[in-house]
């Protein structure tokens, strides 16, 4: 299900202290208008790489939008995050075709490679990794996807070296 | 002429390393100045099994060079630009001599896909070369009114190809019957079904094609404005689709009196989606549009009459708004001359898993799957045994090899227990186990669900439960018998298509691998050897050198042996984990 009922953890965990000034533009953008709702929390996460705790009173505060309303839809969607993640985002595709190709061996290999878990960042902040389910490349499967790059027919030794050269370049 | 060289710049082509071969390209055209050739971008052609693509054109004809990589640009470059000389054996496709490859171009008929490839997509004056705008300008120039419209769409015979098949003309006529000021049309862009990339190819290749099938829409049920719902996921297609907006605001085409039809005011958006599979659903996508959380609600009343903020709206796949401009301008009988009686034109198909040629195929409906599978695929990779097909993502279902004759058409694909839906065909092998893909797909629904119906949100999990139970090698008897119960129970107490069709995977494999089940069940085996907790780990000792780096790679420390002796696992020990057979360089562990 989207939505876990009963929430066992804290939902937001050691947030940093950010500069909400830089949502300013993204308010005034939206202020009034309708359906505003997924754009406003789009466009903030697209500044913060989250969506900090401290956003969302920001935004009901100045743009009149619920923060019940805003919670709801930011926990019902893939997309959003409500805790800081790594500079590089790998998103590991598990939809069918990759699948069938045996994808789960690739997060296997990830996992050991950067010493994570399924989910999580790695300690130096520069790695996330997820599951996702189609990135639409399902002929090249399986597939990854770091940043807007994606990459195919990949098994555990490829994308450790494709690992190993992002590394370089941040 | 200056030769022309193309290179295939999707998704596809540049998670291949298109980019790579065409920065090489780039390099040698600026260095070297013999080198007198026109370079330039296109997108998907549907060869992905062969990306990244170069397509040559010169005086002497047409060259699709398949499998380019940074040293083959060199080398056709050199070979075929300087020296007149193509490289026949990285030739795919040409209309100079015979291929290898044109078994799979010849039996397709490109009605959707006609222009994906063979132009660049954020053109406009390529895509007018190629009849962009023709149909709408048609419309125009000859009066034809909104009914006459409809009626084309009508008799053309065409279905939506989102996967519902629900005729598109109809359609049209209830959202044109509805009275409202304002009315919206939405290109349903949120192709989520996993295994599916037909549309994304579309957006990427020909937006323009899109953004007229909706001008046309529009025109027919007499709306003033489009969105396009597309899924984040999609950079590439919503930087392209925005661009295609863009041009064709200039050019007059949206906007007011848009495409020269006086009083016809129209213009079209981009609504990013957020991640979610419901919002493929008509009523979750409004929701979604309208900015809160993507749950559908009852129908009626349908969004002909109330949808997108509680004004008449219709939504198109975008593959059926891609049909749309050749259907007006070449007339419906160009389109339903293809197809069976109740499947007219062709479908678009991805073709992927286990094949030799995956990628996206357009043929005409009531062709069978083992033409597609087997003479346009190619058949299995590495000459495996096919074993079966999957049809429509998760809300479809299994084929055996037995029913490999059934034409692809709504109905004859319904009566197989799988669905048509948008066209994903994931082929799979004998090392593919039914249950855990079964189990697959549930795990995809429960997590999609929206948890609005309790047996779609309760449902989905209890039966993910025994999924999992039954390949952890812990199933029990009378597990398949209520598999079967909450699969009835959850079709017919959801409310939308996610929930009616999620039991379909488990419903399919039950009907045609039953054994499988049984045995995990029972025998607790898995023949394709995927579930691990079923599989017996053991040396061969014949094979074992003794080198110990399987005992050392062991968690559990069930391996024991020195160093050059032959090796032993201790059956109560081992976890079944696989880090010995992954680890050993001598194929010396036996997976049973």
């Amino acid at each position: 299900m989207r939505i876990s009922r009963v929430v066992t953890a804290p939902v937001f965990n050691n947030q940093p202290v950010e500069d909400l000034s830089k949502i300013d533009a993204v308010i005034e953008k939206y202020r009034g208008k309708k359906g505003n709702l997924i754009p406003i929390l789009q466009s903030v996460q697209d500044i913060y790489g989250y969506l900090p705790e401290k956003a969302f009173d920001k935004i009901s505060n100045e743009a009149g939008l619920k923060l019940a309303d805003m919670y709801g839809v930011a926990t019902f969607y893939a997309q959003f995050r409500l805790n800081p993640v790594g500079k590089n985002i790998v998103k590991v595709c598990h939809g069918t075709a990759c699948h069938v190709q045996n994808a789960r061996a690739l997060t296997t290999a990830l996992e050991d490679n950067l010493g994570i878990k399924d989910g999580e960042t790695t300690e130096d902040g520069l790695f996330t990794l997820e599951s996702v389910a189609c990135l639409g490349c399902c002929s090249l499967a399986p597939v990854m996807m770091i940043g807007d790059d994606t990459y195919g027919n990949l098994d555990g030794k490829a994308a450790s070296k494709i690992i190993k050269q992002v590394k370089k370049n941040s | 002429m200056k030769t022309k060289v193309i290179v295939g710049m999707g998704s596809c082509g540049i998670a291949a390393g298109a980019n790579k071969t065409y920065d090489v390209l780039e390099g040698l055209k600026t260095v070297d100045e013999q080198l007198d050739i026109e370079l330039s971008k296109t997108s998907c052609v549907g060869m992905c099994y062969a990306e990244p693509l170069v397509e040559i054109i010169d005086e002497t004809g047409y060259y699709l060079y398949g499998g380019i990589d940074e040293k083959k640009a060199k080398e056709i470059l050199e070979s075929h630009v300087k020296n007149n000389t193509p490289v026949k054996e990285y030739v795919v496709k040409s209309d100079k001599f015979e291929t290898s490859e044109d078994s799979y171009v010849n039996g397709q008929e490109k009605i959707a896909l006609r222009n994906c490839g063979y132009m660049d997509p954020e053109s406009l004056e390529e895509a007018e070369e190629r009849n962009a705008y023709k149909a709408i300008q048609k419309i125009g120039s000859e009066g034809k009114t909104d009914a006459g419209v409809i009626k084309d769409i009508l008799d053309s015979g065409i279905r939506g190809r989102g996967g519902g098949g629900f005729p598109t003309g109809l359609k049209w006529k209830f959202a044109n019957a509805s009275v409202s000021d304002d009315k919206y049309i939405i290109c349903n862009a949120d192709e989520g079904d996993p295994g599916a990339f037909m549309d994304r190819s579309l957006l990427e290749g020909d937006p323009h094609a899109i953004l007229e099938g909706m001008i046309i829409g529009a025109y027919a049920i007499g709306a003033n404005q489009g969105v396009i719902y597309c899924r984040a996921e999609y950079p590439l297609a919503i930087k392209r689709l925005n661009i295609a907006i863009v041009q064709a605001r200039e050019r007059g085409y949206l906007g007011k009196n848009a495409s020269g039809i006086k009083d016809f005011n129209f213009d079209i958006y981009v609504k990013e989606g957020a991640g979610a599979f419901v919002c493929g659903e008509e009523t979750a996508l409004i929701a979604s549009v309208e900015g809160e959380r993507g749950m559908p609600r009852k129908r009626p009343p349908f969004p002909a009459a109330s949808g997108l903020w509680k004004k008449p709206t219709n939504i198109n796949n975008v593959e059926t708004l891609a049909n749309i401009p050749y259907i007006i301008l070449n007339g419906p009988e160009s389109y339903n001359k293809y197809g069976t009686e109740k499947s007219k034109g062709t479908k678009v198909f991805a073709l992927t898993g286990k094949i030799k040629k995956g990628g996206l195929v357009e043929v005409p409906m009531g062709m069978t799957l083992r033409e597609i599978i087997f003479d346009l695929g190619g058949g299995i990779q590495d000459n495996g045994k096919f074993k079966a097909v999957q049809l429509g993502g998760p809300s479809g279902g299994c084929i055996p090899e037995s029913l490999l004759d059934t034409p692809v058409d709504y109905d004859s694909v319904n009566s197989t227990g799988a669905i048509m839906g948008s066209g994903g065909m994931v082929v799979m092998d004998e090392a593919t186990c039914m249950v855990d893909l079964a189990k697959f797909f549930l795990n995809f629904t429960q997590q999609e669900s929206c948890g609005k119906c309790t047996f779609c949100r309760m449902g989905t999990k209890r039966m993910l439960e025994i999924l999992t139970r039954i390949t952890d090698g812990k199933g029990k008897e009378g597990d398949i018998e209520l598999l079967e119960e909450l699969s009835g129970q959850i079709k017919e107490n959801s409310l939308c298509g996610l929930g009616q069709t999620a039991p379909n995977p488990v419903l399919t494999t039950l009907k045609y691998f039953r054994h499988e089940y049984e045995d995990h069940i029972f025998n607790k085996k898995c023949e394709a050897k995927v579930c691990k907790p079923l599989l017996t780990y053991t040396v061969v000792a014949d094979a074992c050198t003794g080198c110990t780096l399987c005992a050392r790679k062991c968690p559990v420390d069930a391996i024991s042996g020195g160093k050059k002796q032959v090796h032993f696992i201790d059956q109560d020990l081992c976890i079944q984990c696989g880090a010995c057979d992954d680890a050993c360089n001598f194929d010396s562990i036996l997976v049973s």
